[in-house]
């Protein structure tokens, strides 16, 4: 079983990384881009023998404590 | 009076930290490797600068898992001083020991370079020599010292004036020119709200000798072992 991480910044919370990456499509000649925000993507092996919601509660509490700061980023666990 | 250098894969402050308390605050200090479990012997931990775990995840996300962070929990809860410069800064706020955040700087550049800092609260015992109307030249050397927390932090952080240090111009005046790197309110050092436990960006540590352009970190230092040496006597 595979979980996917999502981890973004909270849309309160200015993205330096993502406003340099915009200013460089624009470079390109993208002039109708509204914001490019960055984030982090992360794929989570478990064991074939685990639950879903077993591998959900631990997903999360990864994404919780480790993955994301809460003070600056909100996460969102899938399991594929 | 003992001073502990917490040092973390990665530390490389940890040096210089160790010379300025063994040279010129005159105390003795070890190096405490992170998988240390006990800190009982010391008064004080320094969590110094570099880039603990390769900055990996987040700068200081990964140090926090480190089994010494538990020691520094305790220690910290015991009343006893945590001092956090730069990457330790980080560490501390990630650990949840000081509130709020360190992001990418605004300009996205690592700044490295003399900065000037204002004391917003001598009510510290990091702080207590610190001439509040000096304004001091410290280094700063870092990508991510871009503080961040949210209004009610930042509201308490002002009303229990935990807000330590702010960057400044020559003046002493806080104005967004003056801020390097996009910090809330040009913070640059915070205490928690028992004030034993303080982080910043600047490196006081790299501010102790002339030759080397500014000795205005001397003085936190000299706080530091004025206040560890009054609960000895006291003791």
């Amino acid at each position: 079983m595979k979980a996917i991480v999502y981890v973004t910044l909270k849309p309160s919370v200015l993205d330096p990384q993502g406003k340099a990456i915009h200013h460089s499509v624009e470079s390109l000649g993208f002039d109708n881009i509204g914001d490019i925000r960055q984030g982090k993507y992360f794929e989570i092996a478990l064991d074939e023998s685990v639950s879903e919601a077993d591998a959900r509660s631990a997903v999360e509490r990864i994404a919780k404590d480790v993955l994301a700061n809460p003070v600056i980023e909100d996460y969102r666990v899938e399991i594929a | 009076m003992k001073f502990g250098v917490i040092v973390f894969p990665g530390s490389n402050c940890d040096h210089d930290a160790y010379h300025v308390v063994s040279k010129h605050v005159g105390q003795p200090v070890d190096f405490v490797w992170h998988q240390e479990t006990d800190l009982s012997g010391y008064d004080a931990v320094i969590v110094p600068g570099g880039f603990s775990y390769g900055d990996y995840l987040r700068a200081g996300a990964l140090a926090r898992f480190s089994p010494v962070m538990k020691a520094i929990k305790d220690f910290a809860a015991e009343g006893k001083f945590v001092f956090g410069i730069c990457n330790g800064f980080q560490i501390l706020c990630e650990a949840g020991l000081l509130p709020g955040a360190l992001m990418r700087n605004a300009g996205l550049h690592f700044v490295c370079k003399h900065i000037n800092l204002r004391l917003e609260s001598a009510n510290t015992p990091f702080t207590s020599e610190v001439d509040p109307a000096k304004v001091l030249s410290i280094p700063i050397a870092h990508a991510e010292g871009n503080y961040t927390c949210d209004d009610a932090t930042y509201n308490s952080l002002e009303e229990n004036g935990q807000i330590v240090f702010r960057y400044c111009d020559e003046n002493g005046g806080i104005t967004a020119a003056a801020n390097p790197n996009g910090a809330r309110a040009n913070i640059a050092g915070i205490c928690n709200l028992d004030r034993n436990v303080l982080g910043m960006m600047p490196h006081p540590e790299r501010a102790c000798e002339e030759m080397l352009g500014s000795n205005d970190g001397r003085d936190i230092f000299r706080s530091l072992t004025k206040a560890i040496a009054q609960i000895e006597t006291a003791a």
